[in-house]
């Protein structure tokens, strides 16, 4: 279950290319390619291990109040993926 | 701007990259898109090899799918393959199974980041083998066991769609599944050798509503490399995948001989963008290549453009245009409104292939004193296939 109270990480099978739309998605283990349609969630994934939790990325990076629902819902969606994955704290 | 969008105008490295690595063929398949037989002799060797993929790596491109020719026959294929994923280049290769033996896919199942695509043209030995040659139905289904056998899942099944084949669909699948793999299917093109049997194998009207149904009834299950969106412009329920055209936009292709062309079914110096031993190697030409910044622009629906259809199918492959002798912005020969065909008869002759790697039948003997030997099946001499 998705727990934006605890800390995660980018999954270490999992590669982020930067790009004019956001970010290329590219998991090496079960060959998916998918998309990070902002700049700002590619951003969130890619240092959600430097933080103590999700909240305090989402704080980190300056996502918009209005904004935090959505990137919560998209986060929840990377995490059943396997593109974000819990670590240990 | 649409994700859709940015596909169109490009990307800042190919999210697919095709990479033949050799002409070299022990099989001579009729539909073949890169005229493969012969090796050509200024192929690139391991070393310039490994400096494309240390390229790639550099670019981030996460996986290149590897085909030829027959790329297994390459002696250093197999160092390449570990080379490329040891710098987190994923392979996808595409072989006949010639190479595929017990110990080969024992290796490979215990390889991470490698896919194997096995190619296959007919569900039976007759119909797989009248395409690509006698014994390569054996050849692929003894590879399929082996690497099933291995403990190998998933890997792929990769079927060009002709005349003689829509009918076996559901055999293919069943193969796929007889052996843990996956089912893909491609479209035909008439490139290479595939302009010499175009008219023959390219599938019928009817059998292109059968194969969109098909493929709707499908859905994600089954894997089209995105070769079908011409399809879409039969009805309201898209095919999954990216509907436009990739070429010098998200896909390209490397040759033997490090030539970058916008795609892998346009082998032709019209495409040829730069090569990879050039200054600035493959991101240059990437990047910043005359023909592929011309295709990033945004293109003319031209006599497709009052055709409700169009934002369906986008008008179809730029290649199979293009080797059907019709204009880029216009129909595609198979587009399912019928329009491929009514520009078909008042297209000029299709464009004469620039590059040739098949083998010749015979040595040709230089007593012979008239004229050019003929050595394709297309050529219109009284001498062909006579020799």
């Amino acid at each position: 279950m998705f727990d934006p109270k605890r800390p995660y990480r980018c999954s270490p099978q999992v590669a982020l290319r930067p790009e004019p739309f956001g970010a290329l998605v590219y998991d090496f283990t079960t060959r998916r390619l998918s998309f990070l349609k902002t700049k700002q969630l590619a951003q969130v994934v890619a240092t959600l291990e430097k933080h103590a939790d999700v909240d305090s990325t989402l704080d980190a990076v300056e996502v918009a109040p209005g904004q935090r629902a959505a990137y919560l819902h998209a986060l929840a969606g990377l995490a059943d993926a396997g593109t974000i994955q819990q670590r240990e704290p | 701007m649409k994700l859709v969008d940015h596909f169109a105008t490009g990307l800042d490295a190919p999210i697919c990259l095709t990479w033949e690595l050799t002409y070299a063929c022990n099989l001579a398949c009729v539909h073949c898109l890169s005229s493969s037989g012969r090796r050509d002799p200024r192929e690139l060797d391991t070393a310039q090899c490994r400096a494309v993929i240390d390229e790639l790596q550099r670019m981030q491109v996460f996986y290149v799918n590897i085909g030829g020719g027959e790329p297994t026959v390459r002696s250093d294929f197999w160092e390449l393959v570990e080379y490329s994923t040891d710098h987190q280049v994923g392979v996808k290769f595409s072989t006949n199974g010639v190479r595929l033996n017990e110990k080969r896919a024992k290796w490979l199942a215990g390889s991470d980041y490698v896919d194997v695509q096995i190619s296959l043209d007919g569900a039976t030995a007759a119909v797989n083998d009248a395409v690509r040659g006698p014994g390569s139905f054996d050849t692929a289904m003894r590879a399929m066991g082996n690497l099933a056998d291995a403990g190998f899942r998933d890997f792929k099944i990769s079927v060009v769609m002709t005349r003689q084949n829509v009918d076996q669909l559901d055999d293919f699948a069943a193969i796929a599944d007889s052996y843990g793999g996956q089912l893909r299917i491609t479209r035909l093109r008439p490139s290479g050798r595939g302009a010499d049997v175009w008219d023959e194998l390219h599938p019928t009207a009817a059998q292109q509503r059968q194969l969109y149904n098909w493929l709707v009834a499908h859905g994600e299950g089954v894997l089209t490399g995105d070769s079908f969106f011409h399809l879409n412009a039969f009805g309201s329920t898209p095919l999954p995948g990216l509907n436009l055209c990739g070429a010098g936009r998200v896909v390209c292709l490397i040759d033997p001989i490090g030539d970058v062309y916008a795609c892998p079914f346009a082998i032709h110096e019209q495409f040829l963008a730069g090569n990879v031993r050039a200054p600035g190697g493959f991101s240059e030409v990437w990047r910043n290549s005359p023909l592929f910044q011309d295709l990033r622009r945004p293109t003319s629906a031209g006599s497709c453009s009052s055709c409700p259809s169009y934002d369906s199918c986008r008008g179809g492959c730029m290649a199979a245009k293009f080797f059907t002798g019709l204009p880029m912005d216009g129909p595609d020969p198979e587009c399912v409104q019928g329009y491929g065909e009514l520009a078909l008869a008042t297209a000029g002759a299709p464009p004469k292939p620039s590059g040739d790697h098949s083998r010749r039948k015979k040595p040709v003997p230089l007593s012979i004193g008239f004229g050019q030997p003929a050595d394709r099946a297309c050529d219109t001499s009284p001498l062909a296939g006579m020799r």
